[in-house]
């Protein structure tokens, strides 16, 4: 509600410099142009907004799925611990201009090579998040379940993965929050279509008022992956609250 | 023989506990009470020496209940890792809940009950491991005095109800006397067993028993005995518990 009104007097100061202040519309075009460009461009946009979007919720749950298999391996495994700890924190030092091209060179235009990088931006916050949480237990709780001759698979299932929940959520939320720009950035490097094309392509043709309508989906995009993984969270965690 | 590093927590300790025997362990802080336990539930290997004991379940210090599962389920826990479905073990578990005074709460989550009632939860788990004997570590040392009275006289009718052969390890040297057959006193460390205590009245004990006092004073004063013999036990590093 709060955060609602803030962004209320943003945009509404935001419109008063822009009538008042006689700044260039090519530099800064006021909140009511940037509406009026979200409805006049509505079907392009629309089209742009679902490419991201599948392109950002495929790289997510591919992140997903290698993170906790990574993060679980790491943890059963000393050997692939040390061989994948520093690969997985190298993979963070990748900048997506270097991998992108090769991605699109081998896998085409298409939606693959994007959901490759933002599942490599994404994957990072989850595979750490959840290996830290995997080790978190309380020592009482390793205890009681050793003394119950839990096997291995069973300490894993019953005590270390729920305790590792409330922190692969927050790893989570932090992977949702920069999916977004992952996407972004690898369609800059090689794209037809998308939001983060449709950005590029109304700055060239001058068309700022666009262009801040692409980014105001990619903001609302963030904010609704957030939020689901929130209430994701907020469902699977009852027990925490 | 158990040490950790320099450190001797336990050393020359011999006990012998009979089938159905309530057995309680008393001693000051760091004496290795708790290792003790933990040798006898096969978590630690002593050093030297041998443990000839039946499968044993632990109750540890802290209820160490998962928060994320119902009253129900962390009660038929030991059950679930021992091969029953999720299902049964929650059934065997609740068919107890009456009995224990937890009627209305199965599913209840952990931080929803008293202290009180996590340590029947707790208690109620270790039972139903099956196992013959229980060893259970300060299981009410978390508790204020009023809830720890109230409980030990409620694990007295449950132990007469289901006898088991149980090891409680204990500071309170009342809880000790009103439950045990026979209260063994540790030396500071390295624990070894100074004095052996047979308790013969009659259950259910009221702390004011004269037996029970008689006992207790005798067991107070050889502890406080123990401590001064040793003055630097006192300014050793803190115990050595796990």
């Amino acid at each position: 509600m709060s955060a609602a009104l803030v962004v209320l007097v943003a945009l509404g100061a935001w419109e008063l410099v822009c009538r008042l202040g006689g700044v260039d519309p090519l530099i800064l075009p006021a909140p009511t142009e940037v509406a009026e460009a979200l409805w006049v461009d509505r079907g392009l946009l629309g089209e742009d907004l679902l490419v991201t979007a599948t392109e950002v919720f495929g790289g997510l749950v591919l992140a997903v799925a290698v993170g906790a298999g990574v993060a679980v391996a790491m943890h059963l495994s000393d050997a692939v611990r040390r061989a994948l700890h520093p690969l997985v924190i190298g993979s963070q030092a990748i900048p997506v201009p270097v991998i992108a091209p090769l991605l699109i060179f081998v896998l085409g235009f298409g939606a693959a090579p994007k959901i490759i990088v933002v599942a490599l931006v994404c994957f990072f916050p989850l595979a750490i998040a959840l290996f830290d949480g995997l080790r978190a237990p309380d020592p009482d709780q390793r205890k009681l379940l050793r003394s119950l001759d839990a096997t291995r698979w069973q300490t894993l299932r019953i005590l270390e993965v729920p305790s590792a929940l409330p922190r692969a959520f927050t790893g989570l939320k932090v992977a949702a929050s920069v999916s977004v720009i992952g996407a972004v950035f690898a369609e800059w490097i090689g794209s037809d279509n998308g939001l983060g094309h449709g950005l590029l392509i109304a700055g060239f043709q001058l068309q700022t008022a666009r262009a801040f309508a692409a980014t105001a989906l990619l903001f609302a995009l963030a904010i609704a992956l957030y939020a689901a993984c929130a209430a994701a969270e907020r469902r699977a965690l009852r027990w925490a609250q | 023989m158990k040490a950790y590093g320099a450190v001797r927590a336990l050393d020359g300790l011999s006990l012998h506990v009979e089938p159905g025997e309530v057995v309680a362990v008393v001693g000051p802080s760091g004496c290795g009470k708790s290792t003790l336990l933990e040798i006898v539930c096969g978590l630690l290997e002593a050093d030297s020496g041998t443990v000839d004991s039946p499968a044993a379940a632990l109750m540890p210090q802290r209820d160490a209940l998962l928060p994320w599962l119902t009253a129900e389920d962390n009660a038929g826990l030991a059950l679930h890792v021992g091969g029953a479905t999720a299902a049964e073990a929650r059934a065997a578990a609740r068919s107890h809940f009456a009995a224990f005074g937890l009627e209305g709460f199965e599913r209840a989550r952990p931080s929803e009950l008293s202290g009180g009632m996590r340590q029947r939860v707790a208690f109620l788990r270790t039972l139903l491991s099956g196992r013959p004997v229980l060893c259970l570590d300060e299981p009410f040392g978390a508790l204020d005095a009023l809830t720890r009275v109230q409980l030990q006289a409620w694990l007295a009718g449950a132990l007469a109800r289901e006898p088991r052969t149980t090891l409680l390890v204990t500071h309170d040297v009342e809880e000790a006397v009103v439950l045990a057959d026979r209260v063994l006193v540790l030396s500071p460390r390295p624990g070894r067993v100074v004095a052996e205590h047979v308790v013969t009245s009659p259950r259910p004990r009221e702390r004011s028993g004269d037996e029970v006092r008689e006992v207790a004073a005798r067991i107070w004063r050889e502890l406080l005995a123990t401590g001064s013999s040793l003055p630097g036990a006192a300014a050793s590093p803190k115990a050595v518990r796990r």
